[in-house]
């Protein structure tokens, strides 16, 4: 966690006029804190339920706060996720910060910073530190979008500021709630394992596991929470909006996981119900929005919410497919997001323009690029043989064996994917080349250098997502069995 | 002699008071129904220190004077200063802390 | 089962030629056909070899499996990447690789002058490796992959030619329909796992006696939905007559020969399923019999060669399609159609290919004529295609046709007669359009544009002509003979209920069917021949022809039905989202923004209303502490 707060430092050390030099520092920085994430996750003892890395500090001893650390499988893949993306963002976007209402050097602290908590998100252990840490990721973005952002990006910064706090206040009443409930039954603590364990009426867990489910559920996004993403994504530059999606959208379903699930378990099944079809909503609803969004930043933040609908289907479905298939698809989905984002975002620096309709034809002209759409769209659309499909087929398998209602809908799904990521790839890429395309130029070797670690990770994840799937495994297990669920029985029909 | 009809006195006192307060617009009458609502606060704390039997309403009675006294220093250099430069002592027109 | 390690190379060289050629780019331009040729050939040589192989070994033995790696391990769901070659893969390995590999050569002449020449053939290979995995992966899950690959292969190729938009429309709309499939396929997956824990085949195969009916029924239902996406069959149909949009190898290869087969593979390698549920059983036959007439309907109306050809493929997965649901003792005619249908198919669209390259590119028969002239060997090789779609002996169609007719007639009971006589119908329909077909191209009087020049094409492009004419009417004989390819396949169906007897003696059927398609041509004859063809397609025509002409109003039905509601509900939504849900967010801000406004008119500066303020609040304040008190 301190590495990337040591590059900002380094960042905003050095003077303001030399950009290439803080974005060097950037690059190596986050690179630096990528091996360091793999370098732990080769420690990783994969069937230890237990959190492992655990680090302990006494914080404000008095309120039994601590700045405790410590990672399970899934925190673990989430960070990872998280470290391998922000090499990339910097790379992608090596000539996005400029013209930005701050200095390029004030981008690349920003988004060393974002990292930092990025990472201590995932890896709190205790409840205060978690809830600091959320709101406090809140800042940096709020920046990068009013900052650095497109169009009506004050706005949309606004928007997005104000709809996180006010899901992060009702997180932040259940806690207090917590605390206090914690007091009476032995000693004030902030600390998950004790909190678990805490005694309580039925009321009062239904209405604290809302306090935290809403606060994720505007986080994640889940319909009908869902309106401050497509702005924000829309005027965030492109690398923003990868770290946007790929990672802060995570820390929603996560804290579902982690926090709801774990804290609040006879809530979660109380709700499950209502929040199955809120899931279900969210997939078709988010599809059907992108296939009629006529931006082409919009439809990817739409898809994105019909892919959430999609984890949180699996999260909720209380199935070991369904809940690895979920926390894989969090993972597969960092990368889906983040290539058709870099991608999208060449192809908007190159027009000046981000309307689909003004593309067209550019298969012609830049192959390489529209190729490069191309297998991020079918990435999008979970074609078999790339990661994506892994995932979301164990989500709805894992969903139909428990809620088969549920999984038939949301399996029309595919149908609509093939629909949004078709339509615009045939207005972008095929048909004749429309006026003021011709000219665009192709990859140069950056940017080559930035998709193709991307789309390798889709295709052989695709194929051999063993390695990942032994990891997540065991604790996805852990959770549905926590829950008191086991999985399904072959029903043969019932015969 | 029964103690209650100073108290009624009292309340009248203050409640021709505050209405002063609220309804003239000259700056020094406004001060001295100020004055009025102090002093009849005074008369009851006196006649409840007469019901009571001890002293302690009498010395309540002291510290309210010291604040009126206080009060009207700095009330009324206030008001001059107005004065001074507005050339009106009406309370309506030194109105520009709105929005 | 015994294990092999070289079957992965039948994937592997097709796959690796893809991936050479689209990631070498411009670079391969030059020999890019080439390999993409000698890839194909290689893996047809493997599939040559593991036949000999499998015909020396003891028929127990003759299925062999590979496994290539541990794919999807969660819970219960353990899904290996593996593959399956039995009696049945092997002869969809050889038809895919062999008819590959001519269509291969036939490609090296006929895209010579297109300048994406190369990709053309990296397309090619990526849908033989994506279709042979799905004939040879050993699960649900992996035909998936390969099921997904040859949908993409497909799209690709269909809008190969993609600076036309209603060629990119055509492809995007095979993919979408396929997807509409696919969604079958996956419910059906998701049967199996939720009531037998396994998508193997095997593992399927010995749990279906264990699984009750109607979750059979189900799942043999939505293998009906993904078969009938991938094979064009009603009501998953409308895609093919626009897939003619890719050039004509492409048709030939994949809407002919292999990928609108797919269905029927996924049909026959479940016939365990479909035994033990006779519902399901009976919709394929229902929906193989409607698309069967359906397709021969379309078929005589169309001007356009290829599309005329492509309703003709949809008729005759139908037939293949309604012996697959005839239960064990039609799985083999099933596939024997198949087969001798791809030869006689290929070579058909080869043959309208080589009619194309030498009238500059014209689909319009009604622009044809009296070409046999001047095209002969496409005359010959078309004309023997022709006879052994017509199924007269001792051609290729004869064979497999009349013994889907006559198993149709075994059913028994009205169900049989209704069949049987829809197949003979359907027949006579078919050789009416195909007659048609004929004269109008290669006899009559000459119709061309002024700048037409035909003449005959290259030895490249004959040369596979000629072999698939020398399939069409070998191959039936061949394969019926001593019910070789009954045997063949006898071993991996459960024959428990074979019909014993015939209703009707099979040289009746011939006998009915050959009369039928003397009906047939003999319409054709004298509708075509006699009479003058007109150059423009006729207005006054019966109201038949003209619904012909439309398709029979499918993509009507699909746009009025699914496309427009579809749109309408986008438009719909995106207002909504607009309007309501963001309404209700600015609503919130709008809110609190009027009520700050509201209270700002408080502060107007006087004095004296913060007085009165003050003595309200401080009166309320007592009287509010007086009633708590009490």
């Amino acid at each position: 966690m301190l590495l990337p707060l040591a590059g900002a430092a380094i960042i905003s050390a050095l003077p303001k006029g030399n950009e290439k030099a803080a974005k060097q520092a950037a690059l190596g920085t986050t690179l630096v804190v990528m091996a360091a994430t793999i370098a732990m996750a080769v420690g990783f003892q994969r069937d230890n339920v237990e959190l492992q890395f655990v680090e302990k500090y006494e914080w404000i001893p008095s309120f039994g706060i601590n700045f405790s650390l410590g990672v399970d499988a899934i925190a673990l893949v989430l960070i990872l996720m998280s470290t391998i993306l922000a090499p990339i963002v910097v790379l992608a976007g090596w000539d996005e910060a400029h013209g930005g209402r701050w200095s390029v050097k004030t981008f690349y602290i920003l988004i060393l910073v974002l990292e930092t908590m990025m990472i201590g998100v995932f890896a709190a252990t205790d409840l205060f530190l978690f809830y600091v840490i959320f709101e406090a990721m809140l800042i940096p973005v709020y920046f990068l979008i009013g900052g650095y952002g497109t169009g009506e990006r004050a706005a949309a910064a606004v928007k997005f500021l104000l709809y996180s706090l006010f899901g992060g206040l009702m997180m932040l009443a259940s806690i207090i709630a917590l605390y206090v409930m914690s007091g009476d039954q032995g000693g004030h603590t902030f600390d998950i394992d004790k909190l678990s364990q805490l005694q309580m009426s039925s009321t009062t867990q239904n209405l604290l596991f809302l306090g935290f489910f809403i606060a994720f559920a505007i986080k994640a996004p889940l319909w009908p929470f869902h309106t401050w993403l497509p702005d924000a994504a829309k005027s965030a530059t492109p690398g923003t909006s990868v770290l946007l999606l790929g990672v802060l959208d995570k820390v929603g379903t996560f804290g579902m996981i982690r926090y709801c699930l774990t804290l609040f378990p006879e809530a979660s099944k109380t709700f499950t119900p209502l929040i199955m079809v809120l899931a279900v909503i969210s997939i078709l609803y988010g599809a059907f929005l992108a296939i009629g969004a006529k931006d082409i930043k919009r439809l990817i933040a739409y898809t994105s919410i019909s892919h959430f609908g999609f984890i949180t289907l699996g999260i909720f479905a209380m199935t070991s497919q369904a809940q690895s298939g979920a926390i894989l698809y969090m993972f597969n989905h960092g990368f889906s997001t983040a290539a058709l984002f870099v991608v999208a975002g060449w192809m908007i620096a190159r027009r000046g323009s981000s309307t689909i309709a003004d593309f067209g034809g550019l298969q012609r002209v830049t192959p390489i690029m529209a190729w490069s759409f191309f297998i991020a769209g079918l990435s999008s659309l979970a074609l078999p043989g790339l990661s994506s499909f892994v995932s979301e087929f164990l989500v709805l398998v894992g969903t139909f064996t428990r809620y088969p209602v549920h999984a038939i809908i949301a399996t029309f799904g595919i149908v609509l994917a093939a629909l949004y990521i078709l339509i615009p790839v045939q207005k972008a890429l095929h048909g004749p080349t429309t006026p003021g395309n011709e000219n665009l130029k192709d990859l140069n070797l950056r940017e080559k250098l930035v998709i193709a670690p991307v789309i390798a990770i889709i295709v052989v994840l695709g194929f051999y997502p063993s390695p990942l799937l032994n990891v997540i495994n065991p604790a996805a297990k852990h959770v549905v069995s926590q829950m008191g669920f086991t999985d399904p029985a072959p029903t043969n029909g019932g015969k | 002699m029964d103690a209650s009809n100073y108290l009624y006195i009292s309340a009248l006192l203050f409640t021709i008071g505050a209405v002063g307060v609220v309804v003239r617009r000259n700056a020094i009458v406004v001060f001295m129904c100020i004055e009025l609502m102090l002093n009849a606060a005074n008369l009851s704390f006196v006649t409840f220190s007469r019901i009571n039997g001890n002293l302690d309403g009498q010395v309540m009675a002291f510290f309210t004077m010291v604040v009126a006294a206080c009060e009207v220093v700095v009330g009324l250099a206030i008001i001059v200063t107005i004065y001074r430069s507005r050339r009106s002592a009406s309370v309506d027109d030194a109105s520009l802390l709105k929005r | 089962m015994t294990t092999s390690t070289s079957l992965i190379y039948l994937i592997a060289l097709p796959l690796a030629g893809a991936a050479i050629l689209l990631l070498g780019g411009r670079r391969t331009n030059k020999w890019g056909h080439l390999l993409g040729t000698a890839m194909s050939a290689s893996s047809f040589g493997v599939g040559l070899y593991q036949l000999m192989l499998m015909l020396d070994r003891p028929t127990e033995q003759r299925p062999i499996t590979q496994k290539l790696f541990e794919w999807i391990h969660v819970g219960d769901f353990q899904v290996d990447a593996g593959l399956l070659l039995d009696q049945l893969s092997i002869c969809f390995v050889l038809l895919i690789t062999g008819v590959g590999t001519l269509i291969h050569i036939y490609s090296i002449s006929y895209m010579s002058e297109d300048k994406d020449r190369r990709r053309f053939f990296a397309y090619l290979n990526l849908f033989i490796a994506a279709m042979l995995l799905l004939v040879l992966g050993d699960s649900y899950l992996s035909l998936y992959v390969g099921w997904e690959g040859v949908g993409l292969a497909s799209y690709l190729l269909i809008g190969f030619w993609n600076q036309k938009p209603a060629y990119a429309t055509a492809s995007k709309k095979a993919f979408v329909m396929n997807r509409v499939g696919d969604m079958g396929l996956s419910f059906a997956i998701m049967i199996a796992f939720a009531t037998m824990g396994t998508v193997s085949f095997v593992g399927v195969q010995e749990q279906v006696n264990n699984t009750s009916e109607a979750a059979l029924t189900a799942m043999g239902i939505m293998l009906l939905v993904a078969a009938a996406g991938k094979s064009a069959q009603f009501p998953l149909q409308a895609w093919l007559g626009d897939a003619m949009a890719g050039p004509t190898p492409v048709s030939a290869l994949i809407h002919a020969a292999t990928m609108v087969t797919a269905g029927v593979y996924l049909i026959t390698r479940s016939n365990f399923v479909f035994d033990a549920a006779p519902t399901a059983q009976l919709v394929v036959v229902i929906v193989g019999a409607i698309t069967l007439m359906f397709g021969a309907v379309i078929g005589t109306a169309k001007d356009d060669i290829k599309k005329a050809l492509a309703a003709s493929t949809m008729s005759q997965i139908g037939y293949m399609t309604l012996a697959a649901g005839l239960g064990p003792v039609g799985y083999a005619f099933a596939i024997m159609h198949l087969l001798t249908h791809g030869f006689f198919k290929a070579g058909m669209f080869l043959g309208a290919g080589s009619v194309m390259h030498g009238m500059n590119d014209e689909v319009n028969m009604r622009k044809y004529g009296a070409l046999r002239k001047f095209m002969p060997i496409t005359f010959v090789t078309f004309g023997l295609g022709y006879l052994a779609i017509l199924g007269v002996p001792p051609f290729a169609g004869f064979y497999s046709k009349d013994l889907i007719i006559e198993t149709a007639f075994d059913a028994g009971g009205a169900k049989g007669i209704i069949l049987g006589i829809t197949t003979l119908i359907g027949a006579s329909i078919t050789a009416f359009y195909m007659t048609r077909v004929m004269i109008l191209t290669f006899t009559g009087t000459k119709r061309w544009d002024d700048d037409a020049h035909p003449h005959e094409s290259p030895w490249l492009m004959w040369l596979p002509m000629a072999i698939l004419a020398i399939g069409s009417v070998s191959s039936g004989y061949l394969l019926s003979r001593g019910d070789a390819l009954e045997n063949w396949l006898h071993p991996l169906f459960n024959h428990s209920d074979e019909y014993q007897k015939h209703l009707i003696e099979p040289i009746v059927v011939s006998a009915m069917a050959l009369t039928m398609v003397s009906i047939g041509v003999a319409i054709a004859y004298f509708k075509y021949a006699r009479r003058e063809v007109p150059s423009v397609a006729p207005e006054d025509v019966s109201i038949f022809t003209k619904v012909a002409r439309q398709d029979l109003m499918q993509d009507r039905f699909n746009e009025a039905v699914f496309m427009r509601p579809g749109q309408a509900l986008t438009t719909t939504l995106v207002a909504a989202d607009e309007a309501v849900v963001d309404g209700a967010v600015r609503g919130v801000g709008q809110v609190a923004m009027g009520s700050g406004s509201a209270l700002r008119g408080l502060q107007n500066g006087y004095v004296r209303s913060y007085a009165a303020m003050i003595l309200v609040g401080a009166i309320a304040l007592i009287g509010a502490i007086w009633v708590v008190v009490q």
